[in-house]
């Protein structure tokens, strides 16, 4: 591994970025999970399970990663924190709702993770740059899925329930991107081979020609400093029910 | 590439272990071997999954350990994204193990293998497949998520017989 070749400051600001990227993927991971059987259509029970499925593998992929680096266990990382330890963003706070806000939710945050993933598939921390370059062949059906749906939605009879939804998830949709305390090092030893504002300049770039061609503008917002610290009482509750298995017995194999 | 007898034995060894979700195909044939090597005691075989969140992943190091066991003192089965497994991986025969048990096998998406490390690029998803009964090329992408992560579902409208594609990544 590379880990032992890292001094204590970047590999403090790695740790850092690992756990955003892990915890935004595992807790949307859950969310859309909740889909599965009740999802509007068949096919979309299949297709919203698989994506899931995927979200959570990237998840613990990234966890263990985390984990190489800091000697831990990836289970007691992701199933042994308190809620106010998670650093997810707080786009992913919210509780699943309808599936306009679903879809809205997933269009902000998978081309977020597209844009993202394209700056850390050239990560100078080679462990991430290869797993970021193996995700963002999953990532492509993600994206194809999710825009096939906005448009279906943007077209018909939910167009005001979408536009709703995706005025209501813009402003912590921002919270993707707000900077991370160790930014500037992951930045000068290039594992992060571009600052979080420049992708969120381009993300929002993107969002908007997507938008422009369905009719819809979005207010101008701004990332919030709290953007990955601040929990709600819906993640809690989730919380609760992902970390229920793992708290039902302490320390047993699985 | 020179490979010694030792391990030619072992890939010989790994191309009878199954793929425990298509048990049709092989570790070998599904390309998800990516070396073999003899270490002193050692041995260690490095596995590249078709998805980040297969959940086959535990078994197939599981199998394989297995299936090894006794070739040396030590047998260590390691997951790696050192390089994308990619659908092209899939070896003719796999192809074809595939095709006759019923599934698609995936469109190729790179003549050459090198252009998979490029980093930006990002795969374009064409709904393109071959019915595995009739051989129609007159087919629909029903579902690009499937029963697992690596498969589609589509429809065949010369047979009409609904069909799975290992999906193209």
């Amino acid at each position: 591994m590379v880990a032992p070749g890292l001094t204590d400051a970047t590999r403090t600001a790695l740790a850092e970025l690992l756990l955003s990227l892990a915890d935004d993927e595992f807790v949307i991971g859950f969310w859309d999970s909740e889909w599965t059987g009740i999802a509007p259509m068949l096919e979309e029970d299949v297709a919203m399970s698989s994506i899931s499925q995927d979200e959570i593998g990237h998840a613990r992929a990234l966890y263990e990663l985390l984990a190489s680096l800091t000697d831990a266990d990836a289970d007691a990382i992701a199933f042994g924190r308190s809620p106010g330890e998670f650093r997810h963003a707080a786009l992913l706070n919210h509780a699943r709702t309808d599936w306009a806000f679903t879809i809205a939710r997933r269009f902000l945050y998978e081309t977020a993770d597209a844009t993202r993933l394209a700056a850390l598939a050239r990560s100078s921390y080679e462990p991430l740059a290869n797993l970021a370059a193996k995700m963002r062949r999953e990532e492509s059906y993600h994206l194809m899925h999710i825009e096939t749906w906005l448009r279906r939605l943007a077209s018909g009879t939910g167009a005001e329930r979408l536009r709703d939804a995706l005025t209501r998830a813009w402003p912590d949709a921002q919270a993707i991107f707000t900077p991370l305390a160790g930014e500037h090092e992951l930045v000068r030893s290039g594992i992060l081979p571009e600052p979080l504002t420049d992708l969120r300049t381009r993300w929002a770039e993107r969002v908007g020609s997507v938008l422009g061609e369905l009719g819809i503008t979005l207010d101008a917002a701004v990332v919030a400093d709290d953007g990955r610290t601040r929990r709600t009482d819906e993640f809690e509750w989730l919380h609760g029910q992902f970390t229920m298995v793992a708290a039902s017995e302490e320390g047993a194999t699985w | 590439m020179v490979i010694s007898t030792r391990e030619q034995a072992a890939w010989d060894a790994l191309a009878e272990v199954a793929d425990p979700e298509i048990p049709t195909i092989s570790v070998v044939d599904l390309g998800v071997i990516r070396s073999v090597r003899f270490d002193g005691p050692r041995l260690t075989v490095e596995l590249l999954p078709t998805f980040v969140g297969c959940p086959a992943i535990d078994v197939m190091q599981h199998d394989i350990g297995e299936r090894l066991r006794g070739m040396a003192d030590e047998v260590v089965v390691e997951v790696s994204f050192a390089e994308p497994w990619t659908s092209d991986r899939i070896s003719p025969q796999g192809r074809e193990r595939l095709r006759s048990s019923g599934f698609a096998p995936p469109v190729r998406v790179q003549p050459a293998a090198a252009s998979a490390f490029e980093a930006d690029e990002l795969l374009t998803v064409l709904p393109i497949a071959t019915c595995p009964y009739c051989g129609s090329r007159n087919t629909m992408l029903e579902n690009p998520f499937g029963p697992t992560l690596c498969r589609a579902i589509y429809h065949c409208a010369d047979c009409r017989q609904p069909f799975e594609q290992f999906k193209t990544v």
